[in-house]
């Protein structure tokens, strides 16, 4: 049993008439991913890579019994396409549109509370279980189905780990984007309390940066949590190039955490292993789940 | 996009905001012209300068009179001002806001920005502002207040609350309840990621003033404000890093001789720390987005080798979904033919369409190191950079 998707989902793409949501629509039918439909406003009856097209999310859900949606909406109109999926209560929905003004994801957000929808996003990649379901833009290359579940906010750290968790014989359950954006829909708690209680993932990778403090909650959420699986952890931006700042809130807003070493140091204490650099990340977790 | 604080002073006065009265100049003779129209008998001539810090490192000089204003003035133009917030190599101070100076009692802190956790507006504070507020902060986290505000505000009982929990007096309890409103509704309608005053001034005359302002706007939504544009100053930017974003590209300069070029800012990073790790110096950052023709690319590349110290360049690209390795490879192609440099390249590709890349780049006449994964890519760099682990 994967987790988020099955081979059934069924799989609707809003904005799916533009130029990149066409190319991506298309790779994932190819890969198997069951896409029933699209939306784009103005242009329902009409047909889109063989696909029907629909005004509305809610239409589109009623015809074709669509539960998942990938948004590929331009940043202007993305918050009101994610919003529009929310009230349509579609229980998946992926956004991969980035640049996505931030007080829009407030909005988003705010519609997110109490909602059934699970939002992955904006500026994710997407989701991939290998050979089951890919809804996003992510690689598919290396990817082979395999016991390791990836949380990742980077997009080209997770085709690298990707790679090298299959390269060492190992392959992935499901990986996960949770996006790069300040402000998003599930983050690195969310996924692992999936990803934990998942009989088909024996380790988890979590793929961490410099900025915010998700890597520290997601310590203090393994730590207090019963289920134990080996999580292998990397940390980017260790020595990234010091932003000039303006004033001094940027700091303020994380208390003191946010930064690389106390990332480090939080997944430590609740046991993570740290990868200590990229290119070794695939062959710790063979590691630890030989032990 | 950071604006400077005589335009930050400028909208939120529009909201509401008390700030001191004054007016910006570009020559000591304006500065000492403001002064005289001011009515006042102490002047602030501040800096105009993308960065924090300004206090302390000396950009802000309090006067008494018109000619002190003009030498003061006259001192600060053109001087490079370094702070703790501009880096080394500073920045030049092209404009001063002359303003009158208050008598204060009292200085607060106060910022608004979006809390990545809740997905709200973050209203925080503390009883004493200052340029040390960080350390203070650090030392003791209890010293910022924090309210949660949704996008349409929040209560005026909880601000009141929060003015009260900032020992703000009753007597100004309403004045600060509204400003926190103007701090609010102009962090919505500007599309601001921050807004900081700090200090926040109580005078001795029972006053509230915002006597410094910062105020980010959101890159992500300023083609929604075509309004906002003029506030722009390209002198504050790095020319170099200026033109890269004109070509959508992700460039940071640095001082080191490896010119470094990933796909992604996750891998990035992650290939800088690696470079570091192993001893290495990157000249730069730069990471190359899914969407990038290799024309865009191209010009990345150019940038880099363009930096003065370059030894050797690496080039680490996992093609995925929409980036094909090829597409980055026809991009070097193209930097290296505008280019005389000779300098030794480290290639290392994988995913979409890298045995084909290694053929274009062949096919360009292009010699470089094909490195089949990370860990050897970044070797090979340091050992062609003159650099490596010291023994």
């Amino acid at each position: 049993m994967t987790i988020l998707v099955s081979k059934d989902t069924k799989v609707i793409c809003q904005g799916i008439t533009g130029r990149t949501a066409t190319f991506h629509a298309d790779r994932a039918i190819a890969y198997g991913t069951n896409l029933v439909g699209g939306v784009r406003p103005g242009k329902g009856g009409t047909k889109h890579l063989d696909l029907p097209v629909f005004d509305k999310v809610t239409d589109a859900m009623k015809e074709t019994g669509a539960d998942a949606t990938m948004i590929f909406v331009p940043a202007a109109n993305a918050a009101d396409a994610m919003i529009e999926a929310i009230e349509a209560e579609i229980p998946l929905a992926v956004c991969v549109t980035e640049r996505v003004p931030v007080l829009d994801m407030v909005r988003v957000k705010s519609a997110l509370n109490g909602a059934s929808t699970r939002l992955v996003g904006p500026n994710s990649q997407g989701i991939l279980a290998p050979s089951i379901c890919q809804i996003g833009v992510m690689s598919t290359v290396h990817a082979q189905p395999g016991p390791i579940g990836i949380v990742s906010r980077s997009a080209s750290l997770t085709s690298e780990i990707v790679a090298q968790t299959s390269d060492v014989g190992l392959g992935q359950s499901m990986t996960i984007g949770i996006g790069g954006d300040p402000v998003h829909g599930m983050g690195f708690v969310d996924s692992l309390e999936l990803l934990l209680a998942d009989e088909d993932t024996a380790g988890i990778v979590l793929i961490g940066e410099i900025g915010g403090t998700e890597e520290e909650e997601a310590a203090e959420y393994l730590a207090a949590n019963k289920i134990k699986k080996p999580v292998v952890a990397l940390v980017a931006g260790v020595h990234a190039p010091s932003e000039r700042r303006m004033g001094h809130a940027g700091t303020l807003s994380a208390f003191g955490r946010g930064d690389a070493a106390s990332k480090i140091k939080a997944l430590k204490s609740a046991g993570v292993i740290i990868a200590s650099n990229a290119a070794i990340v695939g062959q710790t977790m063979a590691d630890a789940l030989k032990q | 996009m950071n604006i400077h604080e005589y335009q930050a002073k400028e909208i939120l006065a529009r909201y509401g905001v008390p700030v001191p009265p004054g007016a910006i100049a570009d020559t000591a003779e304006a500065a000492e012209a403001i002064v005289k129209d001011l009515d006042a008998t102490r002047f602030a001539v501040k800096a105009q300068v993308h960065a924090g810090g300004r206090g302390k490192a000396g950009g802000v000089r309090l006067v008494a009179t018109a000619q002190a204003a003009r030498d003061a003035a006259k001192e600060l133009l053109g001087k490079v001002l370094v702070t703790e917030q501009t880096g080394a190599e500073g920045r030049q101070i092209r404009k001063v806001y002359v303003e009158a100076a208050e008598n204060i009692d009292r200085s607060l802190y106060t910022a608004l920005f979006v809390d990545r956790q809740s997905g709200k507006i973050a209203l925080i504070g503390a009883k004493v502002g200052g340029e040390d507020i960080e350390e203070r902060a650090a030392k003791d986290p209890d010293v910022i207040g924090k309210v949660l505000l949704d996008l349409h505000g929040g209560s005026s009982a909880a601000m009141e609350e929060f003015a009260a929990w900032l020992d703000i007096p009753k007597a100004l309890s309403s004045d600060a309840v509204s400003l926190f409103e103007g701090l609010h509704q102009a962090f919505s309608d500007l599309d601001a990621s921050l807004i900081e005053i700090n200090p926040l001034a109580i005078t001795k005359d029972g006053r509230l003033v915002a006597l410094d302002t910062k105020v980010t706007i959101d890159d992500n939504a300023l083609a929604r404000h075509p309004e906002l544009a003029d506030l722009r100053d390209d002198d504050e930017l790095d020319p170099v890093e200026l033109e890269a974003q004109s070509h959508d590209i992700n460039f940071v300069r640095m001082d080191g001789n490896i010119g470094v070029a990933v796909n992604g800012a996750g891998l990035a990073l992650a290939t800088n720390d690696m470079l570091v790790d192993a001893g290495g110096n990157p000249a730069n950052f730069m990471d190359i987005r899914t969407t990038a023709t290799s024309l865009e690319i191209s010009r990345g590349f150019d940038l880099l080798l363009n930096a003065p110290n370059l030894q050797a360049v690496l080039i680490n690209i996992h093609g995925g979904g929409m980036t094909r390795c090829d597409t980055i490879a026809e991009a070097l192609g193209i930097a290296m033919r505008r280019t005389g440099r000779k300098v030794p390249i480290v290639f290392r590709a994988a995913g979409n369409n890298a045995d084909f890349a290694r053929t274009v780049l062949k096919n360009c006449g292009i010699t470089f190191t094909d490195a089949r994964n990370m860990k050897d890519a970044v070797e090979h760099a340091v050992a062609l950079a003159g650099g490596g682990k010291r023994t």
